[in-house]
């Protein structure tokens, strides 16, 4: 048991690049932190124990039989008192622990001999014989396992070792397929790509790089196979199938099942001996699996906090008399009104992790107004935080946000009111989203998806939906709108679906877009077409639009003012040709660069040679 | 969609088919003398010669197993080699038994996990938490276990329940389902608890999807986006799950009917293998694998009208 304990913490989900010890020591420690982890490894450790010490600590023989004292209570000689034939049940349960233990090992060995190397050659090399093994894994999977076992008994008569592995042939397609969904979602990453690129064999990488991603699964995976392998193997020596001449738990459970009218005792040390040994392998994985993924939650956190922990202190101290105030100082009329908002969520250790801190903004009608910034900047949480569709732990943690002079959240609330929030999204506040695809239901077709809010939004008949349905997706450039209404997700391109979901935006005829990255998924040539469809819509029906983007690129090509994000803070605001021209910030201006460095500029600008276009865009 | 099943179809056809070569092979090739074993140890090996032949054994194997899958095909699956008792019969009588416990038990099993896991994924908070105690607790034990103790418990110690079948050809209802609660409740503890986990994570999981978050954004209800989009995107999860259970349930349900001492294929399964009575466990391995065959269609059909992407490729 200590040993694969050991494995399973070397296999945190950091491939490449980590030193494993120091990975391995945090993992165990996290797992020794963990009241389910200590108890289950003290369990497992303890029947481990006792089995490899059974020779030595058992009383009796296994099979010794004193058929004087038969279905005796327990007392000093038989701790726990005898069966129908007068052999000591304590012996037993220890030789049994024994046998139990060996063959959920061998059933374990056996499958994952089969199933690692199967799925990692059809994780890696994917074609035929990937072809060949998903087809020989659906035979395998369709087969009751016990049903199996009997006809290996029928063929083989009783041996404990070779059902077991049978079994582990059997149940080998959980190794197959983990490994393989492992290798593929690492097959193309840059590292693996990288290490190809510099030479090393197929197999060295497979070693190296692709074994320790699936390590981690594998062991989660082994405490729920021995699990099953030692339920099934008692099972089968509870039938009277197994080999008479040994002592299992199972027989001990059909002895005591015999004489249940007499010693219902006996029933219960080998039922409670299964319980806590397979209870205590299940709870093992669990734990494993806990103290990995809190692995990559500290991670991330740190990741997180380090650049926010300066705020948090200042955010402490910051009263919500301070945000009654920005209500005071808010009496002109803006489409959306951000003021000194927070949101944050709150952490295991009852601290509070923040990603969007005092940012204030406003955005009328008629006007686009960019969010820039990196990844983790908190642009898109800023933009959720006004739709009110952040993640159910999120809170708001400060501020407030007006939508036409209404409040979606007051000063002091922690969370957006759905209730308010609910009657705004979709009629007037509307939401393009990054990626096309995902945000289509794959299972509807994309007319059900376009009608549907209308008719629950507007009221209107399907029939009328269809029609406006039909129309949008004309308005959107799609030059077969019937063809595209009738079609699922699926069938249609990147592009396409994101014009179908602007399309779907702008439906209701709402006052305020929120488009969220709404380019970046999208080829370049699409990206200037969706681009000049936004600009367009947005003149036409004079709504107010907030662009959430990265790109500057974009900000130049479309919007009217641009507000500048870093680390959940607003660093800079102003007219698209005051930031652009002349941004203030330090990190402003290394945004700016790291866009423009190198690029050709988005603009339509007649440059002489050698000037500095990219010092100086128009917007 | 016909091609669709047609397809699903034929590839079940094709399993039938390799895993009763297999079955043959593997149960004719490795059980040593049968014929000694069917006569006993007394018997001389003129007698033993004369019994091979008379059970065919004395012919190539692929002889065999075309002969026996000629008459499979005609519904015959052989006689037992003890009772000579036809199989198809034998499975039969049995079969009816088994076969309403498996079920009743996977329909509550699909209804229990289903709503818990569902109601979990979507409340969260305790009823979170208790489902997943309870699918630690449910894997722990064995359902054999649990059968043995509600035995023990409820029929042998407080007699609230017949210990051992009531059943017998032409009783009515009520002797059903006297003697079938306790084995079906035996049978569904574990499904329903891993089910119900199961289920939760796939709700989870189509509940942070990215459509979920914009139909939210098109003013959809939260009760439409649930029934409409979120169970429907679950439901192949949900499916896979109650399908693999019903497939353990199949090898489970031997063990079960064993402790309740029920009429069912169990009790004739054990005994076909201790007497290496061959005919008659060729014909419960065909008769099992042929259920799973039947249910995995069912599924792969629901999945293909569930989800248009299956469909079509």
């Amino acid at each position: 048991m200590s040993d694969s304990v050991e494995t399973a913490a070397i296999a945190a989900p950091v491939p490449a690049g980590q030193s494993g010890t120091v990975v391995r020591s945090t993992v165990m420690r996290r797992l020794l932190k963990n009241p389910m982890g200590i108890a289950s490894l003290a369990i497992l450790l303890t029947i481990a124990a006792l089995a490899i010490l059974a020779p030595v600590i058992a009383p009796f023989e296994e099979n010794f039989a004193n058929i004087s004292k038969t279905l005796a209570a327990p007392d000093s000689v038989n701790i726990m008192g005898t069966d129908s034939a007068g052999r000591d049940t304590w012996s037993r349960l220890l030789f049994g622990a024994q046998l139990t233990l060996l063959s959920a090992l061998l059933c374990a060995g056996v499958a994952i001999a089969i199933g690692l190397p199967a799925g990692l050659i059809a994780g890696y090399y994917a074609g035929k014989f990937e072809a060949v093994s998903n087809w020989v894994v659906s035979i395998l999977m369709s087969l009751p396992g016990l049903i199996v076992l009997l006809t290996i008994r029928a063929a083989f008569g009783p041996s404990v070792w070779i059902s077991m592995i049978a079994f582990g042939i059997l149940i080998s397609p959980s190794y197959f397929r983990l490994t393989r969904t492992a290798v593929q979602s690492v097959r193309n990453e840059l590292y693996v790509d990288a290490a190809r690129v510099s030479g090393l064999s197929d197999l060295s990488i497979i070693a190296r790089h692709i074994f320790s991603v699936v390590r981690a699964p594998i062991i989660i995976q082994t405490a729920a196979i021995a699990g099953v392998a030692i339920a099934i193997q008692s099972g089968l020596e509870f039938l009277g199938l197994g080999d008479p001449t040994k002592a299992t738990w199972g027989v001990m459970l059909s002895e005591g099942f015999k004489n249940v009218y007499l010693t219902p005792m006996l029933l219960l040390w080998p039922a409670l001996a299964m319980a806590l040994t397979i209870g205590g392998l299940v709870l093992l994985g669990n734990a494993i699996r806990d103290a990995l993924e809190d692995g990559e939650k500290i991670k991330h956190r740190k990741k997180v906090v380090s650049a926010e922990s300066t705020t948090a202190d200042a955010a402490k101290a910051r009263p919500s008399r301070k945000s009654v105030a920005a209500v005071e100082t808010g009496t002109e009329h803006h489409l959306v009104k951000v003021t000194n908002l927070g949101v944050g969520y709150p952490q295991a250790d009852g601290s509070i992790k923040k990603v969007v801190d005092d940012v204030s903004f406003h955005v009328d009608r008629g006007e686009i107004l960019g969010i820039v910034g990196e990844s983790g900047s908190g642009k898109s949480q800023t933009a959720f935080s006004i739709l009110g569709l952040l993640p159910d732990n999120a809170r708001i943690v400060g501020g407030s946000i007006q939508f036409d002079g209404n409040y979606t959240v007051a000063p002091g609330e922690d969370r957006v009111s759905q209730e308010r929030l609910s009657k705004l999204r979709g009629k007037r506040i509307s939401y393009i989203p990054q990626e096309p695809m995902s945000n289509l239901d794959p299972a509807f077709t994309i007319g059900y998806q376009l009608v549907t809010p209308m008719v629950r939004v507007l009221g209107i008949s399907k029939a009328e939906a269809r029609q406006r349905a039909l129309k949008l997706l004309t308005d959107v450039g799609i030059t077969n709108p019937e063809r595209t209404f009738n079609a699922y997700p699926h069938e249609v391109s990147g592009g396409m679906a994101q014009r179908v979901l602007i399309a779907g935006a702008i439906s209701c005829e709402p006052d305020l877009v929120i488009a969220d990255e709404p380019t970046t998924a999208l080829d370049v040539t699409v990206q200037a077409d969706v681009l000049d469809l936004l600009r367009e819509l947005q003149q036409r029906l004079n709504i107010g639009v907030i662009l959430v983007t990265h790109n500057f690129g974009v900000v130049a090509d479309l919007c009217d003012r641009v507000v500048v994000m870093q680390n959940g803070r607003l660093v800079e605001e102003g007219t698209v040709r005051e930031i652009l021209r002349n941004p203030k910030e330090p990190y402003t201006q290394t945004l700016l660069g790291s866009m423009l460095e190198g690029k050709t500029p988005m603009t339509m600008l007649v440059s002489k040679p050698g000037s500095a276009a990219e010092k100086e865009p128009v917007a | 969609m016909i091609k669709f099943i047609a397809k699903r179809l034929g590839s079940g056809l094709v399993v039938l088919f390799v895993v009763s070569v297999l079955t043959f092979t593997l149960l004719y090739t490795s059980s040593g003398s049968i014929a000694q074993n069917i006569l006993g140890d007394q018997a001389t090996p003129e007698q033993v010669a004369l019994k091979e032949e008379e059970l065919g054994l004395d012919q190539p194997l692929f002889v065999r197993y075309f002969a026996w899958l000629g008459d499979a095909l005609t519904g015959n699956l052989g006689a037992s080699w003890f009772t000579s008792e036809p199989v198809a019969n034998a499975l039969a009588t049995r079969i009816p038994v088994t076969m309403t416990m498996v079920f009743t038990a996977m329909i509550l099993i699909a209804i229990c996990a289903a709503l818990i896991g569902v109601v979990a994924a979507v409340k969260r908070g305790w009823v979170d938490r208790v489902v997943q105690i309870g699918a630690i607790i449910g894997d722990s034990i064995p359902g054999y276990v649990i059968g043995v103790f509600l035995v023990t418990i409820l029929a042998i110690q407080l007699g609230f329940f017949p210990a051992t079948s009531t059943i017998s050809p032409g009783v009515g209802p009520e002797a059903w389902v006297y003697s079938m609660t306790l084995p079906v409740i035996a049978l569904l503890i574990n499904g329903v608890t891993g089910g119900a986990q199961q289920i939760r994570s796939a709700v989870i999981k189509q509940l942070e999807r990215d459509y979920v978050r914009t139909l939210r954004s098109r003013g959809i209800g939260e009760r439409e986006i649930l029934f409409k989009h979120v169970l429907r995107s679950a439901a192949p999860a949900g499916l896979t799950v109650l399908s693999l259970q019903l497939i353990g349930m199949l090898g489970g349900v031997v063990i079960i009917e064993q402790i309740f001492a029920l009429p069912g294929m169990g009790p004739l399964a054990v005994t076909a293998t201790t007497q290496t009575d061959l005919p008659v466990v060729m014909g419960v391995v065909m008769y099992t694998v042929v259920v799973v065959i039947v249910v995995n269609l069912l599924v792969d059909i629901l999945n293909g009208w569930l989800n248009p992407k299956v469909r079509v490729s």
